[in-house]
């Protein structure tokens, strides 16, 4: 089992024609046969989009109408900063299930007006400014690499692309396998949240134990470890470990990842780890020891 | 990016907020015309630096007993002599650090009688993820210490993007700052221009405090600190031409150059990373190790052997840097490419301190081959615990 992604889910790609969306296209064809379906552009619609050995894929002029033609569940966005918000309003519309975006650097008050329509919508949103979503040997959706990844029993969900290689390569060198890793993006205002994820990966069976990445900024953590308390008197619960990223980031300054920034006397790295920590989550304190931290853990 | 309060007072006007009448000085010579302008008897002078808490900063030069950042004056005179003491001196106040900033601008403002300080400030409350305000009539003073020690007195009304500003929002904004008479009516008008400008000229922080009741019974603007969405900005040519380089670290400034996210820091390790996420990490494995990064440093994920080369030479370039961690898990970004760039820098620059590099992830094998065939004096890693115990060991 996994969450969100799987060997039957297929994917239109918006912006497939520039140069990221096909690298990472052809990847995702290369990785176990991810179901890509088609692109779309508005100018190039009817046309054929080749890859480097050879595959290829129909272009359509609207996501409507490469849903229409395909029954594509998922969609990801490649699509410059200035344009991804359209983007994503534009598979909103058109009802698509699944939404992953990639782009960074959109700006905020264009998510504040995604975030409205999402709001009033079905569809669920990942991202943007994220690597998005890969379920071991059935579906890559964005640009994590596949080659560290293994099946197994772990869900990794976290606000870092680069962290979650960490914590994939890091528990497939444990042995122990990912079921899906969800990067959920460094944006101060995104589709999904650390508890959306969370709520998954405690239904889904086959995960077995859970590996969090935070980072400073806000307080997305804090509300997931109060969500995994409540979880917990319900008895639904996981053997968790945890990362937060950025113990010695200076307050005020935005690191990187526009949502990466102590403001307001909020969002230090110590009050995640505390909070993290209560709900039973084992954080911690380097980032390459989340596999054998995991190890220890699982032993008890 | 950063704007002083001058300008953000002038974007404000733009939209119709009420402030005060000044003019903005860059040499003493220029105050007493500056104060002439103004209508008086009142007037106030105010440094113009980046940084919060002016008025309870001191002046380096001038000793712990002299008067602060914004200062007061009832003549004429007294403004003048005022800025003869600030222009030029470093202010210390608790945001820039012991080093302060020097005051190259000062603001000479018409006074206003105060009857209340209020606090008003717009961000993305990014729970709800809409534009917020965030009011309290505690104004004046620090809200963080206004939030630690009474919550109860800040309120917290979100816009909802599509309804904009309703008469029920600047109800509840006026009730939360016990605003009535004519203050009230001002509210009416001046609640919608501030969301207005946020949402217009893409902020990230719009924090007006004080607000103030005058002695009139009116609002005004008393002071303005206004902060863009950096991802926005290329849809406002007008804000960019805003940006004082002067105000910014000179690495900072190189680093923005190349689109790389950069921030300088206190510490004696340099790093070079790829991803925000691993960069802090990086961050925060040094100081477990015991020593203090120089830097924060995200090249990206597709940056080019050249973006990846001025990376490493601001690092490098920085005195205090002792030694340097490369940190890469290739995802997009290929390792070769990061050798390449590093190899590069090295041989353009030279290497005077210890280096470490730990690479992983794509084109891992290609990236080590190249580094070991440079001959240069490089220690590889083999992951980010070993990398970090092996540059602290080497700093000493």
């Amino acid at each position: 089992m996994s969450i969100l992604v799987d060997k039957n889910t297929k994917v239109l790609v918006q912006g497939l024609t520039g140069k990221t969306g096909t690298f990472h296209t052809e990847q995702a064809l290369r990785y176990f046969g991810t179901k890509m379906v088609g692109g779309v552009h508005p100018k190039k619609g009817g046309e054929t989009w080749h890859g480097s050995e050879g595959e290829s894929l129909p272009i359509f002029a609207s996501v409507a109408e490469g849903r229409d033609q395909t029954g594509a569940d998922a969609s990801v966005i490649y699509v410059p900063p200035a344009g991804a918000a359209d983007a994503i309003i534009e598979a909103i519309e058109a009802e698509v299930p699944f939404i992953v975006c990639i782009t960074e650097g959109i700006p905020v008050a264009d998510m504040v007006r995604v975030k409205a329509r999402l709001d009033r919508s079905n569809s669920r949103l990942l991202g943007p400014n994220c690597p998005g979503i890969l379920t071991p040997e059935e579906c890559k959706i964005g640009i994590m690499p596949g080659s560290i990844f293994k099946k197994g029993s772990v869900g990794i969900v976290s606000r870092s692309g680069t962290l979650t290689y960490e914590a994939v390569f890091q528990t497939t060198n444990e042995g122990l396998g990912q079921t899906t890793a969800v990067g959920i993006g460094g944006d101060p205002v995104k589709g999904t949240e650390f508890i959306d994820v969370l709520e998954m990966f405690l239904a889904d069976e086959a995960t077995k134990s859970i590996v969090m990445i935070g980072e400073i900024g806000g307080s997305a953590e804090e509300d997931a470890a109060q969500f995994l308390i409540d979880e917990a008197r319900k008895g639904r619960k996981k053997p968790m470990v945890g990362f937060i990223a950025g113990r010695t980031a200076p307050k005020g300054r935005t690191m990187g990842h526009a949502g990466a920034v102590v403001s307001g006397g909020k969002g230090d790295a110590e009050s995640k780890i505390a909070a993290m920590e209560a709900a039973g989550i084992t954080v911690s304190p380097s980032p390459a020891r989340l596999g054998t931290t995991l190890v220890d853990v699982l032993k008890g | 990016m950063n704007i002083h309060e001058y300008q953000a007072k002038q974007v404000l006007k733009g939209y119709g907020a009420p402030v005060a009448a000044g003019v903005a000085i860059t040499s003493a010579d220029e105050a007493e015309a500056a104060a002439r302008s103004l209508p008086g008897p009142l007037y106030v002078v105010k440094s113009q630096i980046h940084a919060g808490g002016r008025g309870k900063g001191k002046f380096k030069e001038l000793g712990p007993d002299s008067k602060g950042g914004v200062r007061l004056a009832k003549s004429v005179e007294e403004a003048v002599s005022h800025a003869r003491e600030m222009l030029g001196n470093t202010l210390v106040t608790a945001q820039t650090g012991e080093a302060g900033k020097q005051v190259n601008r000062l603001y000479i403002e018409d006074g206003a009688d105060i009857a209340r300080e209020l606090y008003c400030s717009l961000l993305v409350d990014r729970s709800v993820g809409r534009v917020a305000f965030v009011v309290s009539t505690e104004g004046g003073m620090d809200i963080e210490a206004v939030a630690h020690d009474t919550p109860e007195k800040i309120v917290t009304v979100a816009i909802d993007p599509e309804a904009g500003v309703t008469d029920a929002d600047v109800a509840r904004i006026n009730d939360a700052l016990k605003l009535d008479g004519e203050a009230a009516t001002d509210g009416k008008t001046l609640f919608p221009l501030l969301y207005k400008a946020f949402v217009e000229k893409d902020m990230s922080l719009l924090e007006i405090n004080p607000l103030i009741v005058m002695e009139n019974g009116r609002l005004r603007v008393l002071d303005a600190k206004v902060s863009f969405d950096g991802n926005a900005l290329f849809r406002h040519d007008d804000i960019v031409a805003l940006r004082d380089e002067t105000e910014e670290d000179p690495k900072e400034i190189e680093a923005s150059k190349w689109d790389l996210a950069y921030v300088a820091l206190d510490g004696n390790i340099g790093c070079m990373v790829n991803g925000a996420g691993l960069a802090m990490a990086t961050m925060d494995i040094i100081k477990l190790y015991g020593k203090e990064p120089a830097n924060f440093c995200d090249v990206g994920g597709g940056a080019s052997k050249e973006k990846v080369a001025a990376a490493f030479k601001i690092i490098t370039a920085d005195p205090r840097v002792e030694g340097i961690l490369v940190n890469i898990f290739g995802g997009i970004m290929r390792c070769d490419v990061i050798a390449e760039g590093v190899v590069a820098a090295v041989k353009e620059v030279g290497l005077k301190v210890p280096l470490v590099v730990r690479l992983e992830g794509t084109n891992v094998d290609e990236g080590k081959r190249i580094l070991n065939e440079s001959g240069l004096a490089i220690t590889a890693a083999d992951d980010l615990d070993d990398a970090a115990r092996k540059i602290v060991k080497a700093v000493g």
